[in-house]
């Protein structure tokens, strides 16, 4: 296994983090009620905090002196690793709990598969982890149910949310030459070995939130390879702001 | 000379944590080793939450300790593996958690991922936490999710105070 292939799969995992992580972050005092207003900051939280792990051992396996906040900040669009899923704006907040919902159960998923990997430092970070995210896939399920199988107006809003992110989740499962890979080495799984696990999931919770997953294996696709959607420029742009206007600065 | 380990197990015992002074950075179970490496003291910490805040702050307050007590060559060093589990806190510190108005953590009842067992989850109802205040069973949880990350929201169906809870990790 080549330590760039190691890099690329650490990116993948860490991109995913810390751009779904902003991306909740920018709920922070603008959620309809306080009690979700701070589990979104909370769950944003955890996934920076994962971020650091990740990014932090993909700079220390790159070997050239990065760190993880050069990855975070320095890097441009074309670099960035993350699913295409994790960059759709949040819409309303239906949109942003079904996109954490479809998330939360394949990171699920991945960090259990993870806590196995062949690779030590990999396992470590997933066993921290997969605590936190299993507290952020009970409150997504939750919640999918509480408001698709509530009121018309909710049901129809978790519906539409279902309906436009589905075209995102099916990349979650695809495998190119990197994951081969990580697969032949140990540390991660095949991403496709993950899909019965989600489904079961997923199907599961739309089921008990009276919703319907839309009939198409259609997936958009492109993020781990660094094709982006026009979204994740702005993303970075706010994000990365503080560093390109002022190289260098230091808390 | 250099102090002994238990020595500085009793110094790491007096430094509070950030968020909840009444209860030390030992009591939590964060501090998993002390040792000398050659003249170097090397303290190994694990954090709670992977974005917990704290962390930071955490490790300042015990280099300010061991620094003050005259410890000048030491390393702090972060351990992940085994993650932090709120198993490690304590017997002496979920009881000072208890009197400071947080209800310590109930062993056994983190999630596991698992959706199957939902419906007993939905709004805590597999778990009794008594009131920190007046000790009564008929809690409810209002959010998972608490003013910091380790902590969920309760509230108390008979004296009517919301509070803390330390949730199980």
């Amino acid at each position: 296994m080549a330590e760039a292939d190691l890099f690329e799969f650490l990116t993948r995992m860490g991109d995913n983090t810390l751009i779904l992580g902003h991306r909740v972050s920018e709920w922070c005092g603008h959620a309809p009620v306080l009690e979700e207003d701070i589990a979104l900051a909370n769950t944003a939280l955890d996934l920076i905090g994962q971020t650091q792990l990740w990014l932090g051992l993909a700079a220390e396996v790159e070997g050239k002196g990065r760190t993880a906040d050069d990855l975070a900040f320095l890097r441009d669009a074309g670099a960035f690793r993350n699913l295409l899923l994790v960059e759709r704006p949040n819409g309303d907040f239906g949109q942003t709990l079904m996109r954490q919902f479809l998330f939360d159960a394949w990171h699920h998923a991945m960090l259990s598969a993870l806590c196995q990997s062949a690779d030590p430092r990999v396992a470590a970070i997933a066993e921290k982890a997969v605590k936190e995210v299993a507290y952020h896939l009970e409150r997504s399920a939750d919640l999918v149910i509480r408001l698709g199988d509530g009121t018309e107006e909710s049901h129809g809003r978790m519906q539409a949310a279902l309906d436009d992110i589905w075209l995102y989740a099916g990349e979650m499962f695809l495998a190119d030459a990197t994951d081969a890979a990580m697969a032949e080495a140990g540390v991660a799984p095949d991403p496709a070995a993950l899909k019965p696990v989600w489904q079961a999931t997923v199907g599961e919770v739309l089921s008990d939130a009276t919703l319907t997953a839309p009939d198409t294996d259609f997936s958009h696709k492109g993020g781990r390879i660094g094709i982006h959607t026009e979204h994740l420029g702005y993303i970075l742009a706010e994000m990365q702001f503080l560093q390109r206007a002022y190289p260098g600065a230091v808390w | 000379m250099r102090p002994a380990s238990d020595q500085i197990w009793r110094w790491l015992a007096e430094v509070p944590d950030p968020e909840i002074p009444v209860i030390s950075v030992t009591d939590l179970g964060i501090v998993r080793d002390v040792e000398w490496q050659g003249e170097t003291l090397v303290v190994t910490v694990t954090p709670t939450y992977s974005g917990c805040p704290a962390t930071t702050a955490i490790n300042l307050d015990i280099e300010a300790m061991l620094r003050a007590k005259g410890i000048a060559d030491l390393r702090i060093e972060r351990r992940l593996a085994p993650p932090w589990s709120t198993d490690w806190i304590s017997t002496e510190g979920r009881e000072r958690l208890r009197a400071y108005g947080i209800a310590p953590p109930i062993d056994g009842t983190a999630p596991d991922g698992r959706t199957i067992a939902r419906a007993t989850r939905l709004s805590g109802a597999n778990l009794t936490v008594p009131c920190p205040r007046c000790g009564s069973a008929s809690t409810e949880r209002i959010s998972q999710f608490g003013s910091t990350p380790c902590k969920a929201a309760w509230r108390c169906k008979d004296c009517l105070e919301p509070f803390d809870y330390f949730k199980c990790h």
